[in-house]
């Protein structure tokens, strides 16, 4: 018999530490995607709400806390992160497991702005990008999901087969970062 | 160039792919004959000026846009999602 290994995405990766920012896997648990059914995002709101405690997120923002998270994640499509998804869900969205698809890393550290700022085409200041605000975007040329998670912390995400070179992209950007001081 | 997707935001153009004019909003019926299919394959207008186009979101929230670019200058004057403009068409 084979034996069938389950390995997490960014194994061997990381964790990194170049200056004083850290790149770290985010171990989210699992992973869903909720596309509300024509006219049932009412429901799937409530729905959501009851189940595990969050709201859904409009576009651009995410809800939630470490463990548990809603992630506004393309349009009509949000994904849930942390917590099983309860079966209620089912009858408002199409729910799907993405659990192993998803390449997941968190960038930490008082420059970790001034790193994606090398890569992101995007202002991720925190005047503009605040704790709880998300974008589908581009890390270097790869599609990403940049959600920030703290005053110096943000959780990136990129297909599972984009791991490797997320971290070559990402661990350049920190060692010039780090290079001016 | 940036885009402002109705659902995103103002956008870089890198997140963008250009899917060509906006003919794909206006398919003709199955019976509508060969000249209008043909037309609807074939033929593009080339102005030196205002131009509805088709743009996809494709590294932001996936959504399909009507942009209404001029071709000499690159001003945008107008974005809208593809559904809206062929709701309100139909």
């Amino acid at each position: 018999m084979v034996e069938i290994v389950a390995k997490s995405a960014v194994d061997g990766l990381v964790p990194l530490e170049i200056g004083a920012q850290k790149l770290t896997e985010a171990k989210l648990g699992p992973l869903t995607s909720l596309m509300a059914y024509n006219g049932a995002e009412a429901g799937l709101a409530k729905a959501l709400e009851t189940a595990h405690g969050m709201a859904l997120p409009g576009p651009n923002r995410a809800t939630g806390k470490d463990g548990a998270r809603a992630i506004w994640f393309g349009r009509g499509q949000v994904v849930l992160a942390g917590p099983e998804p309860v079966a209620d869900l089912a009858e408002y969205a199409a729910v799907v497991d993405q659990s192993d698809a998803w390449a997941c890393v968190e960038l930490s550290g008082p420059k970790a702005e001034a790193v994606l700022a090398r890569l992101v085409p995007l202002d991720l200041r925190a005047a503009h990008f605040k704790r709880g605000h998300t974008a589908r975007t581009q890390i270097q040329h790869v599609n990403a999901s940049v959600t920030r998670i703290g005053a110096d912390r943000f959780l990136l995400m990129v297909f599972r087969s984009m791991a490797a070179t997320l971290v070559h992209d990402l661990s350049q950007a920190m060692t010039t970062v780090a290079a001016r001081g | 160039m940036r885009i402002e997707c109705p659902i995103c935001g103002s956008r870089d153009r890198r997140e963008f792919y250009y899917q060509g004019a906006a003919v794909a909003v206006a398919r003709p019926a199955p019976d509508a004959g060969a000249e209008a299919w043909d037309d609807y394959v074939h033929l593009r207008d080339n102005p030196a000026g205002w131009h509805d186009e088709l743009w996809h979101h494709e590294a932001g929230c996936g959504a399909w846009v009507v942009v209404t670019r001029n071709l000499t200058t690159h001003e945008i004057r107008d974005v809208q999602l593809a559904q809206s403009v062929k709701e309100a068409s139909a």
